[in-house]
């Protein structure tokens, strides 16, 4: 009998003990930059319900705007609203940089707040060219308070878009990587025009400060043989890879499974991964230039005066849009445009100004912020974390593993996320 | 009802493709103003790096506008009537209808394995045909993917690949998209064989109706080939997303038909990700 008893209490132990190791945090991939590009295994998310009620949403934020003709297809600012049928609590997100509505993490997110019963409106990021194009007053995206006014008019605009069909009980605000930076400076913003009156806002591993960020994602291209200008010689490289990878190994398609079994095999190194992050980042931000480039007529990459028609061939900007860094967007362009509008204005200044820190008397001052963010998280220096830490105490909420995003999708991280808003 | 639809749709269709052929050879208009070179030119880093996703592209300006033309064809035409259908149609009909002509490219597909000596893939996919076929009533249901016999694909684009086939320029078909010149010929191989077939099958020969017939079918085919396809032009809005699309679509088709002769039949369901 006691035997039996003995027998029942470790059956009932055992998995409880096992339970206790997987408190510790369970997103299986310790590797930051492996955790980047692979995120989160299909399995390891939540199961979300198969129907949503979702509107797409075309704002015409400056009617009077003349669209060049290269941007034909750009017929307004692209959002999309998941909504209720009984009164909730809205929440808006703002995509990470060069995401659109419609990037994977951000679904991921909208789903995971429709399911615990918020409405949802999901916003692109300033620096995807649709947002440049049609809703940038300077048409020029990276600083944040410009940004935020950006954001701030769309989100007006699309709260009279749907504000008869729905019933809100609080609005909250929420963004991710660069989308995190833009959501407290447009806290801040409602803070002053008091539209929203934002109960809570949180940022997912969002930048502290934008220039070291930058100098940091270059940093990931600095280590490829020949340097950030042989990235074409490099990606052809690591394509072959890729290919020789999927015929020697009996694969039926190319999915989850088969991205996984190259991160088994290691079949890239963690330089040749970082670098390939590097490399997406590049892509986005080569969009971003093109995009502003055209809109301002600002001769940094097209010829000035020149007029691009809907079919004309780009792949000669594309080459050398892809090759430019973020550093020199940053001091070629960005900082001339700056000083444009302030004069006095010091490169320094403005790198300061572009930093959580530019604010921190605004954010020490107001308890509805919260912020996620990962120890590995390469975009971020230790001294920024503690930095987070100490100015959100509590609030922050600090993962040891997921690198940059790795683990947004994750079911712990999403269930954190949306329990925040509760 | 559909077949009028179609008529009408056809004859806009043709007008669209007109314009947009014309809209091809439009040149580019002087600006008012000189032009003023830019900061960065391609000068600075041809010599210094390769072109990545670089695919041979000799007719991009038509290429171009095609890819145009069918952003607006599918957006006045053809979305709104897969819309349409996916509204008034109940979701398991979808499922149906989709099965439906899967099971009926699986003869492309057998064609194909055959033409390409893959015993295997050929094995499998007369054994989804006869078994969708019967115990799937005729390929509404695939009974077949339960039984683990997964969907193989393989087209003519991808036998002459086999065969040694380069895939020759880009090309961007009308409607049909991003294809190559190997690929677009493969195609109108694969479509004449499906027509043979049928005009030898010939399954409504003592229908009066028999080209009324035909034609809904052929239509109710593309709109559920829309359906199945969630891929839409520019949606990315990314101002670069030509060549993208261009290379994806391009070593898509290069791995197709690289791909090993016999491959495990490896589940492209969930895939068990721990390890």
């Amino acid at each position: 009998m006691h035997r039996k008893l003995l027998l029942v209490a470790c059956l009932v132990l055992l998995p409880s003990l096992g339970f206790a190791a997987d408190e510790e945090y369970g997103y299986p991939i310790p590797g930051a930059y492996e955790a980047t590009i692979i995120g989160t295994p299909t399995s390891l998310m939540p199961r979300f319900p198969a129907k949503m009620h979702t509107k797409e949403l075309v704002l015409d934020i400056f009617p009077e705007r003349e669209k060049p003709p290269v941007f034909f297809y750009d017929e307004g600012l692209h959002c999309t609203f998941a909504y209720q049928k009984h009164k909730a609590p809205l929440v808006f997100i703002i995509a990470g940089s060069g995401s659109n509505d419609r990037a994977d993490k951000l679904s991921t997110m909208m789903k995971a707040f429709y399911q615990q019963g918020f409405h949802v409106i999901a916003l692109p990021s300033p620096s995807h060219a649709n947002f440049i194009v049609s809703a940038s007053a300077s048409r020029v995206p990276g600083d944040l308070t410009e940004d935020a006014a950006d954001l701030y008019r769309v989100m007006e605009a699309a709260w009279q878009d749907v504000r008869d069909d729905v019933e809100v009980s609080s609005f909250n605000l929420c963004g991710y990587s660069l989308g995190g930076t833009e959501a407290a400076f447009v806290a801040k913003l409602d803070d002053e025009r008091k539209l929203f009156n934002f109960r809570k806002v949180l940022m997912i591993n969002p930048s502290v400060s934008l220039y070291t960020s930058s100098q940091r994602i270059e940093a990931l291209l600095k280590r490829l043989p020949g340097g950030p200008l042989k990235e074409g010689v490099f990606f052809n490289r690591m394509l072959s890879k890729f290919s020789q990878f999927y015929q020697l190994g009996n694969f039926v398609a190319i999915n989850d499974q088969f991205l996984y079994a190259i991160y088994q095999s290691k079949l890239f190194s963690p330089q040749e991964t970082a670098g390939l992050i590097g490399l997406s980042f590049r892509l986005n931000l080569a969009g971003m230039i093109f995009a502003s480039d055209v809109m301002t007529n600002g001769g940094y990459v097209v010829p000035k005066n020149r007029v691009l028609e809907p079919n004309e061939p780009l792949a000669d900007y594309f080459m050398v849009c892809t090759h430019l860094s973020y550093l020199q967007y940053f001091d070629e362009y960005f900082y001339p445009y700056m000083k444009r509008q302030r004069p006095q204005l010091t490169r320094d200044a403005l790198v300061r100004l572009e930093s959580l820190t530019s604010i921190e008397g605004y954010l020490k001052s107001t308890d509805k912020f919260g912020v996620m963010a990962n120890r590995n998280d390469f975009l971020m220096s230790p001294e920024e974390l503690s930095y987070l830490q100490r100015l959100f105490g509590e609030r922050a909420k600090v993962y040891p593993t997921g690198g940059h995003l790795g683990n947004l999708e994750y079911k712990d991280n999403l269930a954190y996320m949306v329990g925040f808003f509760r | 009802m559909i077949t009028v639809a179609v008529n009408r749709a056809n004859r806009l269709f043709l007008s669209l493709l007109v314009a947009g052929l014309l809209a091809g050879c439009a040149t580019v208009k002087p600006s008012a103003l000189p032009e003023v070179p830019p900061r960065h030119t391609l000068a600075e880093f041809t010599g210094v790096d390769q072109q990545f996703a670089y695919v041979y592209d000799p007719w991009v300006r038509f290429n171009r506008s095609m890819y145009n033309f069918n952003y607006y064809f599918d957006k006045y035409l053809f979305l709104p009537v897969v819309h349409g259908y996916e509204f008034v149609t109940p979701v398991f009909v979808q499922h149906g209808v989709s099965n439906f002509y899967n099971n009926i490219g699986e003869v492309r597909t057998l064609t194909n394995a055959l033409l390409q000596l893959k015993g295997k893939d050929t094995a499998v996919t007369l054994g989804r045909f006869l078994t969708n076929s019967t115990l799937g009533l005729g390929g509404l249901f695939d009974p077949a993917t339960k039984f683990g016999l997964q969907r193989r694909y393989e087209d003519f684009g991808q036998t002459l690949g086999y065969w040694g086939a380069g895939s020759g320029p880009y090309l961007v078909l009308p409607v049909f998209g991003p294809s190559s010149a190997r690929d677009a010929g493969g195609l109108a191989i694969d479509s004449g064989i499906t027509y043979g077939l049928w005009t030898v099958a010939d399954p409504f020969s003592n229908s009066d109706d028999d080209f009324t017939i035909s034609a809904g079918i052929t239509t109710l085919e593309a709109i559920d080939a829309r359906h199945q396809q969630s891929f839409s032009y520019y949606d990315s809005g990314y101002p670069f997303e030509y060549y993208v699309v261009r290379f994806l679509y391009h070593e898509k088709r290069e791995l197709d038909v690289n791909k090993p002769t016999s491959p495990a039949a490896a589940a492209q369901g969930e895939p068990a990700i721990m390890p």
